[in-house]
């Protein structure tokens, strides 16, 4: 395999500029994400403590192997979503330049979500933060679960629920409750998952209030812990109501009434840190499912070599603005083993980089954009997928695509085929397809880069990634030619320069807000926003997180000629 | 051909059955016990399962363990490799019938052989020379009028066994009495069945035996012998072939009886006839003796095959897949040439001063000797356990050489440069019955060791003693890895607690 060589210059002006700008960026980052990690805040996190509850953060501290990766998702969900009533906040349809600044009354959306290793097996955590409205379910509240489930799902990783939850938050039902992906998608996935061998196991950690009780209810094997863990369909004062009895939570629904006479959960733990070693210790004999994606690999691993170039030169490689291009030669040089790179039809269709490497020592094939996408960047793509399906090679996308190449040419060349051709192979690929936004997704080239609708495994973005239908000076331009245009048929004079800078400048703050990362994984568009820097290590934990399930019997559908 | 082959064994041996389906392009599935969790045959298949805790009856020897890990993870045949459950007719069957192939003869060829005085009688029919003798004996009376029917010194063995259990030599009347006793308790403690037979005592007897090679279509050859006389507590130690005992015709004759004792069974695949030979009737025309005796049937792959291969030209192992697929085997007995010489010493962790008493430890410094005509199959690095739960069987070092006495030169300077510290080895031992006079003249007899030999270790020399304590110095403990068979670098056990 051929080595990839860097021609960068580290001291020239331009990239300490850009060297400056994005570390800024990977900065802004650390901050949102370490404000999210407060939970609720200080008050709701001392009233957990006085409760004898640990906080959630802690909980899965202590659950996963000492020093062991967490691979946490869409951290920063909900951000600028909620005001404090819960409802939808009137800041999600401002137009003002500025990106959201990172308060949000719902950190996290109240829950946290990831994949860590337990007892030595991979296994997806889902767990409440009750110090975010008491744990119930905000609509991405919600969103984000079922993610997380698709997830446990999609690569056979057995699912740990550590419930602390109100359940649906009640002002905003209409929301949460009746839909598909609503609130009862939770347990149908439970249910689904639990039938196809993918361990489901609760520890009821706080409460666990009406619909919230299916989460135990429905799981293989439920722990529940004493004093503070409570399961019932319905809570003292609903009781009290509807039959006037009175009765104590504890009495209701507690460890010690569901352990040893309903039934309802298995295992009684005195505190958070014993229901934690319980749980460890289920996952400990957990069997290992043997149908395994990485029993039957085509390829062998190969052992880990880091690369050639320090991953933090990419800060200094991306240009400050989407204006300039850069050789995305020098981004795949700072992911891969050994920045060894076997590049596939280089001399063809150079607008779009296909090649094999390994990240981890797991093989990948990686399709990374290095401008506009034209009917031979399109066909080289399909036929480069085709092989990784083949070989059953992990796909990685590295997207920074403005979109397919327009004008009488392109067109009458077929471009909108050839484009079908490379979104057809991406949609119906067997193998796993991981993808990372490390510039621009806009218009069909989101498509055929395998955004969300694309069904790729996991999707994040790069904090100076930007997404929306088209850019944002594209947008504003189309529009103001319609508008000039329009001006023309009413024999009116065109705009000034002046007078179309001010009709475009609205145009191109909504892009820019909206098109901003953290307005994208506030909505859970993706899987969350990583800092370049941590992609090498991402990705690796995500292609052995994908290798868990085994590539699917499917063909190709019809390709259009 | 077989896509994935399970190998129901460990060590050296589960090395060269993988190394073996590689070569035919089949996917290897290793099974390993507690003990076995960093061994390098769990490390080398392409994958591997945990099958139980360390003791063989836990693990190696768990037949519906076995089964189980081959169904589920898609193999389609089982190798049993030698020892363990490769002589065990159930086991054959049970694999047959979870629809999987027994890399091996037919569960019924197994269990004819299997019962030693059984597979005596059916021999006698096939018109193969036995060792005079009775089986079937009840009372103690009964043996009595059988030893002196045959003539004293008479053997007493268990009718179920092998490997020496169960044995005991009678030179007179008097001693009769205890020999049945303790052979009857030992025969029924290691196998189960405490039937004994009584047969001729051969002095100084040799112990030769017949490589039998054979497809499912009937067709069946031997593949010449193998001098395995050198032996410690029944046990082989050193084998080669040709034997320098047989002359052409004997070989041909002998040859032939194993041929026929095989095709009594209808045998396939590959399996051994171990005859007893006397060498002071190696004139049998005179005595109307044939001077070899049928001893009993290995059904399996033997340890010392890779002489047989070297002198041959076949991969055995390779053969046994091949055949167990239902390829022909495409060589006529006349085809089949032994060229070279060809002597397998095998290394033991165990003190040959002490009783041969298997020696366990850390390997703290381990060097393969290497050149041309050197072979060693082997199955462990520097820094692996020598454990007491299996055979202490460091490594098979075979040479080859175009004559004997440069086959013995080649092993004796093999030997010098086999490097082994942390455990007791028989290398020194070996290097001198190489070196004995009796070894090469070929007069070492299956008692040899233990009525002649008398060996004593010589003093170490001052220069392996420091050679032994540098290396108990610079050896790095290896750091134990997390053990997740298919995927041996995953970044999630990186201890860098990395958060996103």
């Amino acid at each position: 395999m051929e080595t990839l060589s860097s021609s960068i210059n580290a001291s020239s002006s331009d990239f300490k500029q850009n060297s400056e700008h994005h570390r800024a960026l990977a900065n802004e980052l650390k901050q949102r994400l370490a404000k999210v990690r407060e939970g609720g805040g200080e008050k709701y996190r001392k009233r957990q403590e006085e409760q004898g509850k640990l906080f959630v953060r802690e909980r899965i501290e202590r659950l996963l192997d000492p020093n062991s990766p967490f691979l946490e998702f869409s951290a920063l969900a909900a951000t600028d979503l909620y005001d404090n009533e819960g409802k939808a906040s009137a800041s999600s349809g401002r137009t003002s330049a500025s990106a959201s600044d990172g308060e949000s009354v719902a950190p996290g959306a109240g829950i946290v979500t990831g994949i860590g290793r337990v007892s030595n097996r991979e296994v997806l955590i889902v767990a409440n933060d009750a110090t975010v409205k008491g744990g119930s379910y905000l609509p991405m509240t919600v969103k984000k679960h079922l993610r997380a489930q698709q997830i446990a799902e999609e690569n056979h990783l057995p699912c740990l629920y550590l419930v602390d939850s109100g359940g649906a938050f009640l002002p905003l039902q209409d929301e949460v409750f009746p839909d598909v992906n609503h609130f009862g998608r939770i347990f149908y996935n439970q249910a689904r998952m639990s039938a196809k061998r993918i361990p489901q196991i609760a520890a009821v950690m706080g409460s666990c209030t009406a619909g919230g009780a299916y989460v135990p209810a429905m799981s293989d094997e439920a722990i529940i812990v004493k004093g503070t863990g409570t399961i019932f369909l319905g809570g003292p004062p609903l009781v009290k109501a509807a039959t006037g009895e009175d009765v104590s939570a504890e009495d209701l629904g507690g460890a010690d009434v569901h352990t040893r006479l309903s039934g309802v959960a298995d295992h009684f733990a005195d505190d958070d840190d014993h229901a934690i070693e319980l749980l460890r210790g289920i996952v400990e004999t957990l069997p290992k499912k043997v149908e395994s994606g990485k029993s039957s690999l085509y390829f062998p691993l190969s052992t880990p070599e880091e690369p050639l170039y320090p991953a933090e030169e990419i800060y200094g490689i991306l240009p400050a603005t989407f204006r300039e291009t850069y050789d995305v030669h020098e981004i795949i040089a700072r992911l891969v083993d050994g920045s060894k790179f076997r590049e596939f039809k280089a001399r063809y269709g150079t607008t779009l980089i296909c090649g094999f490497a390994r990240i981890h020592g797991y093989p990948v094939g990686i399709i990374a954009n290095n401008g506009v996408l034209f009917s031979e960047s399109a066909l080289k793509a399909t036929h480069f997928i085709e092989l990784c399906d083949q070989r059953e090679v992990p796909l990685v996308f590295l997207q920074n695509i403005t979109g397919f190449m327009v004008g009488r040419e392109a067109e009458v060349g077929g471009i909108a085929k050839d484009g079908a051709k490379m979104v057809h192979a991406v949609a119906t690929t067997r193998v796993p397809k991981l993808t990372v936004v490390i510039g621009g997704s806009f218009g069909a080239g989101n498509y055929a880069m395998s955004g969300r609708a694309y069904g790729s495994r996991f999707l994040w973005m790069w904090p100076n990634a930007r997404i929306s239908v088209m850019g944002g000076e594209q947008a504003a331009n189309v529009l103001l030619t319609i508008k000039q245009d329009q001006l023309a048929r009413e024999g009116k004079p065109a705009m000034t320069v002046d007078e179309a800078n001010e009709f475009k400048r609205p145009i191109l703050e909504k892009y820019e807000y909206e098109g901003n990362p953290y307005y994208s994984t506030a909505r859970l568009w993706d899987d969350g926003v990583i800092d370049p820097v941590d992609t090498r290590q991402v990705l690796g934990l995500a292609l052995s997180v994908v290798l868990n399930s085994p590539v699917e019997e499917q063909g190709f559908g019809v390709f259009r000629m | 051909m077989f896509k994935k082959i399970l190998i129901a064994n460990r060590g050296e041996i589960a090395i060269r059955i993988m190394r073996a389906c590689k070569e035919l392009g089949a996917k290897t599935v290793a099974v390993y016990s507690d003990a076995d969790k960093n061994s390098m045959h769990a490390q080398l298949a392409d994958e591997a399962i945990h099958i139980g805790d360390s003791s063989p009856k836990q693990s190696y020897l768990n037949a519906d363990v076995l089964i189980q890990a081959a169904l589920a993870s898609q193999a389609d045949a089982i190798h049993p490799g030698y020892g363990f459950l490769s002589e065990n007719a159930s086991f054959a069957g049970t694999v047959d019938s979870a629809h999987l192939t027994f890399i091996g003869p037919s569960a019924d060829s197994i269990r004819a052989m299997g019962d030693k005085a059984e597979s005596k009688i059916r021999m006698k029919k096939a018109g193969v020379p036995t060792v005079p003798g009775f089986e079937g004996l009840e009372s103690e009376s009964d043996f009595k009028k059988a030893a002196e029917e045959i003539g004293y010194p008479v053997l007493v063995k268990a009718a179920a066994g092998g490997g020496g259990k169960g044995m005991r030599v009678v030179n007179q009347p008097e001693e009769l009495h205890e020999a049945i006793e303790s052979a009857r308790g030992e025969a029924s403690n290691a196998f189960g069945d405490d039937r004994l037979l009584v047969e001729k005592y051969i002095p100084n007897a040799h112990h030769i035996e017949f490589q039998v090679f054979g497809d499912q279509h009937g067709h069946l050859v031997h593949l010449f012998e193998r001098e395995c006389s050198t032996q410690r507590r029944y046990q082989k130690i050193i084998e080669e072939t040709p034997s320098p005992l047989l002359t052409p015709e004997l070989r041909k004759q002998m040859g032939e009886a194993a041929v026929n004792a095989a095709r009594a069974v209808n045998y396939y695949n590959a399996g051994t006839i171990e005859f007893i030979f006397d060498p002071s009737l190696s004139t049998p025309a005179l005595s109307g003796d044939e001077g070899f005796y049928f001893l009993e049937m290995n059904t399996r792959l033997q340890v010392e095959h890779p002489i047989t291969e070297l002198t041959t030209g076949l991969d055995l192992v390779q053969w046994q897949i091949r055949v167990a697929a239902g390829e022909r085997f495409p060589y006529s007995q006349e085809q089949l040439t032994q060229r070279g010489h060809a002597i397998e010493c095998r290394v033991y962790a165990e003190d040959p001063a002490n009783g041969f008493f298997p020696s366990t430890g850390k390997l703290l410094q381990y060097i393969e000797p290497r050149g041309p005509g050197i072979r060693v199959d082997s199955g462990f690095r520097a820094g692996d356990e020598v454990s007491h739960f299996y055979d202490p069987l460091l490594a098979k070092l075979i040479v080859f050489g175009e004559s004997r006495e440069t086959a013995i030169q080649k092993m004796q300077a093999a030997l010098r440069e086999f490097v082994a510290h942390g455990v007791t080895t028989n290398i020194d031992f070996m290097q001198d019955v190489l070196s004995h006079e009796d070894f090469t003249s070929g007069k070492v007899s299956t008692k040899w060791v233990e009525n002649k030999f008398n060996w004593k270790p010589s003093t170490p020399t001052f220069e392996s003693l420091i050679a032994a304590s540098l290396a108990d110095l610079t050896i790095v403990n290896r750091p134990s890895s997390i053990v997740n068979e298919h995927d041996p670098f995953s970044p999630w056990k990186n201890p860098n607690g990395f958060r996103n």
